[in-house]
Order: C-alpha cells, then structure tokens, then sequence
C-alpha cells in the first residue's frame, strides 16, 4: 500500500515541479477567466441581472453568477490542456516512462490525473481570491466547501481530457478540440447564464445544456460555494466522472483499446 | 537470459525490436501466445516483471524541463522505492555511470551523450535485474556510442545485470555476447558470435548478418 502510495506522491510532484518550471503557464491559464470576470461581467452588470435562485437569497450581479462557471472554466481548460500534454508526452516517448511502472495502468493513469486536478485547483483558489477583491465573496466556510466539488468537477473534466487523449492520433489534431469540444461544452452550460434564460429563448438549446456533464459541474461548484446541497449535480458529475474515467481507461488498454488499436499510443 | 548476459537483438530496420520491446514492457499486449521474462509469465505477473526490468527507450523521454536529479526521483517513485532508498540509489547510479556532476542540470542543457547516460541511470535506479534497451544508440556520434556499449557490458560483468540490446549496427556486437538475428518478426539465428557465423557459413559476421537478413529486403 505505502508503494501506492509513494508512487502517486512522486507523480503529484512531477506535476508540481513542472508547473513550478511553467509559471508563465499558470498566469496564463488566470487570463481568461479574469477577461470574463473584469470586463465581459462589467459591460453586461446592467444588461443581466440576475434574479434570485438557488443558491442565492438575493438579487446578484452578473459576475456574482458567473464566477463559479470561471471556476469551472479553468478546470474544463486545464482537463484540456492535461489531455494535450498527454497527447505530446505520447509523440515524445515520456508517457512510455508511466506505463512501464510496475503499477497497475488503471493507478498510474488515474494518479496523473489527479496530480493535474490538484495543479487546476491551485489555479482555481488564486482565481477565486482575486474575485474576493472584485466584491464576489462567499462566506468563507464556502471555500472549504467548495474543494471537494472542485475536485470532483476537476476529475469529470480531467477524464474527459484523459479520454480525448487516448483517441486523438497527433498533437496537431489539438487544436480540433479546442473548437469542437471545449467551446460547445463552456457555451452550452449554466456557466454564463442560468437555464432559465436559455429555456425562455430555446427549449432545444435548454436540453443541450440540460444534457452537458459540465452544467452539473458548475452548479455542484456553485451551491458548494455558497454551503448549499445539491444531491442532483453531485450525482450527475460523479456519474459523468466514473464513465469517462472507465472510457479513458478503455482507452489506455494495451489490448483492447484505441491506443492499442491506432498504434499511436507508443 | 542468463545472469550477466548481455544479449544483442539484431535486425534491419523494420525487423520488429521495436514492437517486441513493446510486447516485452507490456506497453503492447500479444494477442496470442507467451512472454516470459525472469522466468514469469507477463500476463500473469506484469507487476513482478516489470518491477525487475529497467528500460532505454528508442527516443529520448526525459522530461527536459526538470533536473537531472528530478528525473530519477520520479523513476524511483514509480517504482514505489521509499525517499532514503532513492536517495542512496540515485547516488549510486549517478557514480557509476560519472555523471554526478550533472546531477542538478536540467536535462534541457545535456548533450545528447549526456541524456543518454542519464536515460541509462533512470532505468537502473530500482536496481533491474534485467536491461531492456532499444536502439539507445540512436543519435549518438562514435565516441558516446562507445561509451555506453562500454558502461552497459560492465554493468553485466559487475552487478551481474542481463542486458537485452537491440541495433542494427554490427560493430555494437563485442566478442562473447550472444546475438539474436531478428528479421521480418523472425528469428534467423541466435547463439554465440560463433553459432551465428557457421549458421551463415561465413567467417564475417556483417556478411552474416546481410546472408541471414537478405532474402526478403
């Protein structure tokens, strides 16, 4: 068990370290989520109020409603960004180096990603205390809270990433991702808007978005962070997790899988 | 593959070393028949295998952005080896192969000699009982080749290592080692240097290793 054990801790400090030799990475991956909170949530405080729902008692500002959606946001591009370096350690020979660990493939692929959670957690908490500055401040309490939703929503996202990785043949096919998967998943949640608006406009788009693995992520985000229960979401996300995560590791089979199968895996 | 043996796989490019290191790592699965490596059978016992096998891979796979050090750390802590047990080995390795003084470079400004060395120290830092090394020569200029031909048959003849070398350069191949002549995923010959030139009907081993491999090229 300690031999799990250290082998997961020497995988976590990997990632640790190359996230500390890739700083610029880290700020970086702040930018975006920044650029949604400080402008676009400021341009549109007027246009999109919001009215009172769960979790909230009150009337909140637009970027009130949308910071656990930026939340969620960093986790949707750092599951992405997991599946692209995983996609580049494959071409680069170094994800050989895991796979020939003595630990079964399942504990090896699963320990990676959780050392990419923690990293994206990381990323989430400095966002989430620059917000405290922009006047968006949960009780406190919501910020412990909050971390195991951020983990779970984080693993969701990450074994999405894990299981895109395992199909995509080349680096280059990236950026084919990008378009195809993390936009339609980020627009088509409650991560901007809450489902009610979008019902009120489109009943199909309202099902998308009811449909999306990454609404539940952000509303299991968003009732942590203010201590509310959502048993739904909680549900939802975990259910997403554990598919995509057998998928993934489907995937990753030195048998059976699409790796195996395409050949590009090694 | 006895103790202290070093083995030279040798075959033409497309010969299939390369997939048979995949087979024998596990990175592939054989969808039929057998692999036994230390006497267990790698589908049953993948975990013990692979906790006795160290491994060169074709391409380089260090991760260049961390440290020397950084780097075995990590193949240490995939093999679940506790932080005093790294520690000592990562030193011992480190000796061995004379690359201490690299040791808090990061791999980013190593030579390719010098990652070389380094891939080596990485796969012997559990302390392997069996070296798996493909094509680790590949790249490298004359001078570093011979190095590391030189450090893998000590590591043999010291701590009783077996060695498991694949190439397609006949001159990596020393007196006493035993050769494997791998073509078309088939074996052509294997035995001592001896075995493999009366095996050919000749008395050069490059002209062997062309009469076993020529028919189908």
């Amino acid at each position: 068990m300690i031999r799990y054990l250290r082998c997961s801790a020497g995988i976590v400090t990997r990632e640790l370290s190359r996230f500390v030799q890739q700083r610029g990475r880290f700020f970086a991956a702040l930018v975006r989520p920044l650029v949604w909170l400080l402008i676009f949530a400021a341009g549109f405080r007027s246009i999109l109020g919001v009215s009172i729902q769960p979790p909230y008692e009150t009337y909140i500002l637009c970027e009130v409603s949308i910071t656990p959606g930026l939340a969620a946001m960093i986790l949707l591009f750092a599951g992405m960004q997991s599946s692209r370096s995983m996609v580049y350690d494959r071409e680069m020979g170094s994800m050989r180096v895991l796979l020939v660990s003595p630990f079964p493939r399942w504990y090896l692929l699963t320990s990676k990603l959780v050392s990419g959670v923690i990293v994206a957690c990381l990323q989430v908490y400095v966002f989430l205390a620059i917000a405290w500055f922009w006047d968006i401040r949960p009780p406190l309490t919501g910020y412990l809270a909050v971390f195991p939703a951020l983990l779970l929503g984080g693993l969701m996202l990450g074994a999405l990433g894990l299981l895109l990785s395992s199909l995509i043949r080349q680096l280059e096919n990236f950026a084919g991702v990008m378009n195809f998967v993390i936009f339609p998943v980020f627009f088509a949640s409650s991560a901007l808007y809450p489902l009610w608006r979008i019902r009120e406009s489109s009943y199909a788009l309202y099902l998308v978005c009811a449909f999306n693995p990454f609404t539940y992520a952000v509303e299991l985000i968003r009732f942590s962070l203010y201590l509310r229960p959502n048993p739904e979401a909680l549900l939802i996300t975990a259910g997403w997790t554990v598919l995509f995560l057998a998928l993934a590791l489907y995937g990753y089979n030195p048998q059976r899988g699409f790796v195996a199968a395409t050949g590009e895996g090694e | 593959m006895p103790e202290g043996s070093f083995t030279a796989l040798l075959g033409p490019n497309g010969a299939g070393k390369t997939t048979l290191m995949a087979l024998v790592t596990r990175l592939f699965e054989a969808r039929e028949g057998e692999i036994r490596v230390c006497g267990l059978d790698l589908r049953r016992a993948s975990t013990a295998v692979l906790a006795r096998m160290g491994v060169v891979f074709q391409h380089p796979t260090l991760d260049v952005d961390l440290s020397v050090d950084r780097n075995l750390r990590y193949a240490a802590a995939l093999h679940g080896m506790s932080r005093a047990e790294t520690r000592r080995r990562v030193e011992e390795v480190l000796e061995r192969l004379g690359i201490a003084v690299l040791r808090r470079r990061p791999v980013r400004t190593l030579s390719g000699g010098e990652r070389r060395r380094v891939e080596l120290a990485r796969a012997l830092v559990h302390a392997p009982s069996l070296l798996v090394l493909d094509e680790p020569t590949v790249g490298l200029d004359i001078e570093s080749r011979r190095a590391i031909v030189e450090h893998v048959h000590e590591l043999c003849r010291r701590d009783g290592v077996a060695a498991l070398w694949t190439t397609h350069l006949i001159d990596e191949i020393a007196e006493g080692d035993r050769v494997v002549v791998l073509h078309g995923g088939r074996v052509r010959a294997a035995g001592g240097l001896a075995d493999i030139l009366a095996a050919a009907g000749t008395g050069d081993l490059g002209t062997a290793f062309r009469m076993l491999t020529e028919e189908e090229r």
